[in-house]
């Protein structure tokens, strides 16, 4: 056990702990080498692994993208670096025919253990292509697991356990939660065993047991959320927060038994709003709960618009700490009303 | 320097088959200033609340910065031999282009700034700068120039207009898809298309060995039947003659063709760049050549400037960019509700 600040070192530990015992694993991607594919996800591993198994590819996403598939195919587990997940429509169609497909398309012949790992999210001025979370766009795939990791902790084992994965897995850290020099950071130091582990997909996680709502996050608005409760507390307002850790497959279980003791649900997401992730999520509590509800279950999201550049005009919208807490009142004095 | 150094004698032959004159050659200087001293302008403005902790999120500009400090020439090259409505698109790394293009110098500054008056209100960003009235745009996706440049070129002939359409990008983009693509369809159409690369020897921290089968482009863009030349970023007499000759071409009805520019850039990849990917001495090397005390040179040799008037031509460029960060800095952000407006027309 060690502290450990953000989820950047943490899947990069993962990645390295297993590539030492399973030599099928390389890492492709653009600047996985000096760079750690930016976002820190693949540092460390050049120095050890050299370019044997740490490779830089031209930038060409469709056809690392394509490699990776035909790779996955013939015996490797290749990690792919997208390095923002706003570059995947450079690479989109491998992905979503291929990557997504091959494996149900050929009657199960075809392995397909992919694990991609990609950054996401804004909050700090890189504007309209290069801030978004897009992970909605992905679990709308048949064919992806869809891991979000809000915890140094998750990030280590998630990462271990989708390299143990014969499937298509795809990790997205959010840039804010990296813990890197050069960004802000919102998450918190903790403790992160520096031995192999894997957390189970499947399982969210009640970060804050509460009785008046619940609000449910994935990656960045999983410690906006939690800020969030604690300001509602000093009211007197009771918030369970849920993060939910992986979007596929998704814990209905554990986001329904909530439902059912608080009656009130917010939904806090950083990607867009429509046809996504509070969508689906709202849908699926309705169906296990409704009986349960006390209020309509409400969203807060990108507000259907590009991530603009100017800080004003970004602080706008995306869901911020003070926004969620005002939403997560709403709900409750909406019904303390009715 | 991939070219021979010409004689006295030779340079005044070079610019005269180039149809530069002293006037046109003053102007491309002080454009050049022009660049720099903007580009110098927005990385010491860009450090604002970031030193001695570099935090992207802090201080007046936030989010990453590509200075384009070293591959002056090439923007100005080829773009001041444009007309107002040819199309030019440019990459993640535009400030330059943008000038050469003739984009103000205000509007530009207020948008990296995020100000409302700004190119783009504060919406657009550093890498996302569009300006309809000089046809100028660019994207911050790395491959993206190519195939908008030949959509423009496309529509040029439809249309019935004489005008031409440049793409500027990379050798790093030179990789992607869309320039084999976009080649092949520009050669097959002959569409009224300059595609320039800007080979600085490095895509973000990757060496060029390590990501190109040939060190040249030309070798790729000539497989497509698209007439190609290799040029020294570096000399803005060299990128001037070679673009001269392909953009007049494009602009009657000669089909594309491709501009290799062998350059480089001083400062990092982004602000923040550590650079432990290259030497110290090979960016020393490169600033042999670099490109404003080049053309100094030859505006002397030719008698066509003197000190005073170098001095001059720079501090007027200074000025200008001054002016620009300046209407920049005391320009207002704008309001919050401005993000939910212009999705749709
Ligand atoms: C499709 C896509 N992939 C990756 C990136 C990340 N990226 C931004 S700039 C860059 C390197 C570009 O190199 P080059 O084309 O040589 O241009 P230079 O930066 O040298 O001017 C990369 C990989 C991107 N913006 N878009
Ligand atoms: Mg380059």
């Amino acid at each position: 056990m060690r502290k450990l600040r953000g989820l950047a070192f943490a899947i990069a530990e993962a990645i390295d702990q297993e590539m030492a015992h399973n030599e099928r694993l390389v890492v492709l991607g653009e600047d996985v080498t000096y760079w750690g594919a930016v976002f820190g996800f693949t540092m460390g591993l050049f120095p050890k692994y050299g370019r044997e198994r740490i490779v830089d590819t031209p930038i060409t996403e469709q056809t690392f993208m394509g490699m990776a598939v035909g790779a996955a195919s013939v015996g490797l587990h290749p990690v792919v670096s997208l390095m923002f997940v706003d570059f995947c429509g450079a690479g989109f169609d491998q992905m979503f025919n291929h990557m997504a497909k091959n494996h149900y398309m050929s009657g199960g012949q075809l392995p397909m253990p992919v694990t991609v790992i990609t950054a996401i999210g804004g909050g700090y001025g890189d504007a309209a292509q290069h801030s978004q979370v897009l992970y909605g766009l992905f679990a709308h795939l048949p064919g992806f697991k869809i891991v979000v990791p809000a915890t140094a902790y998750d990030a280590k084992g998630l990462t271990a356990r989708a390299l143990a994965d014969p499937n298509p897995v795809m990790i997205f850290g959010h840039k804010l939660l990296t813990g890197l020099p050069f960004l802000p950071f919102e998450g918190e130091e903790e403790e992160v065993p520096t031995e192999r582990y894997t957390v189970d997909f499947g399982q969210a996680a009640v970060r804050r047991q509460g009785r008046d709502l619940t609000i449910v996050a994935a990656g960045l608005m999983v410690p906006r959320s939690l800020k969030a409760a604690e300001r509602l507390a000093q009211e007197g307002i009771s918030a369970e927060v849920i993060d939910l850790r992986t979007l596929v497959p998704l814990d209905e279980t554990t986001l329904v038994a909530s439902a059912r003791k608080t009656g009130r649900v917010l939904i806090v997401d950083e990607d867009y709003m429509s046809y996504g992730l509070s969508g689906e999520v709202a849908f699926r509590i309705q169906a296990g709960a409704l009986g349960s509800l006390k209020a309509p279950i409400q969203r807060l999201a990108v507000p259907d618009v590009p991530i603009p550049f100017s800080e004003p005009l970004e602080s706008a919208v995306i869901p911020s700490v003070q926004r969620i807490y005002e939403a997560a009142r709403s709900l409750v004095g909406a019904q303390a009303l009715a | 320097m991939i070219k021979p150094e010409p004689s006295p004698q030779d340079l005044q032959y070079l610019v005269a088959q180039a149809g530069l004159d002293a006037d046109q050659l003053r102007r491309a200087y002080r454009q050049l200033c022009l660049i720099r001293s903007f580009e110098d302008l927005i990385a010491d403005r860009y450090y604002i609340g970031k030193t001695p902790e570099f935090n992207m999120a802090a201080g007046p500009i936030r989010g990453e910065m590509h200075l384009a400090v070293g591959q002056e020439a090439v923007a100005v090259g080829v773009c001041s031999l444009l007309q107002e409505s040819d199309a030019v698109v440019s990459t993640h790394r535009p400030h330059h282009h943008a000038l050469a293009k003739g984009v103000e110098p205000k509007k530009l500054a207020a948008e990296i700034f995020g100000k409302a008056s700004g190119l783009c209100r504060g919406k657009g960003g550093h890498m996302h700068l569009f300006d309809t009235s000089r046809h100028f745009a660019c994207s911050g996706i790395v491959g993206a120039s190519f195939p908008q440049a030949a959509g423009a070129a496309f529509a040029f002939r439809k249309l019935g207009q004489r005008h031409v359409a440049v793409a500027f990008a990379g050798e790093g983009a030179a990789n992607h898809g869309t320039f084999a693509e976009t080649l092949n369809v520009a050669s097959v159409f002959q569409l009224p298309l300059v595609v320039v690369i800007e080979d600085n020897l490095y895509a973000d921290s990757t060496p060029k060995w390590a990501a190109l089968s040939t060190v040249h482009h030309f070798q790729r863009a000539q497989s497509f039947n698209v007439p190609s030349y290799v040029v020294d970023g570096m000399d803005l007499i060299d990128v001037y003659r070679v673009a001269k000759l392909v953009i007049e071409r494009a602009r009657n009805g000669m089909g594309p063709a491709l501009i290799e520019a062998v350059c480089y850039r001083y400062r990092g990849h982004f602000e923040g760049d550590a650079e432990e990917y290259r030497t110290r001495e090979e960016v020393e090397r490169w600033r042999a050549l670099d490109p404003i005390p080049r053309l100094e040179e030859r505006l002397k040799v030719l008698g066509w400037a003197d000190e005073a008037m170098l001095s001059r031509l720079r501090d007027e460029a200074r000025q200008e960019a001054e002016a620009a960060i300046l209407f920049a800095e005391s320009s207002p952000l704008p309001e919050p509700q401005e993000a939910l407006r212009g999705v749709f027309q």
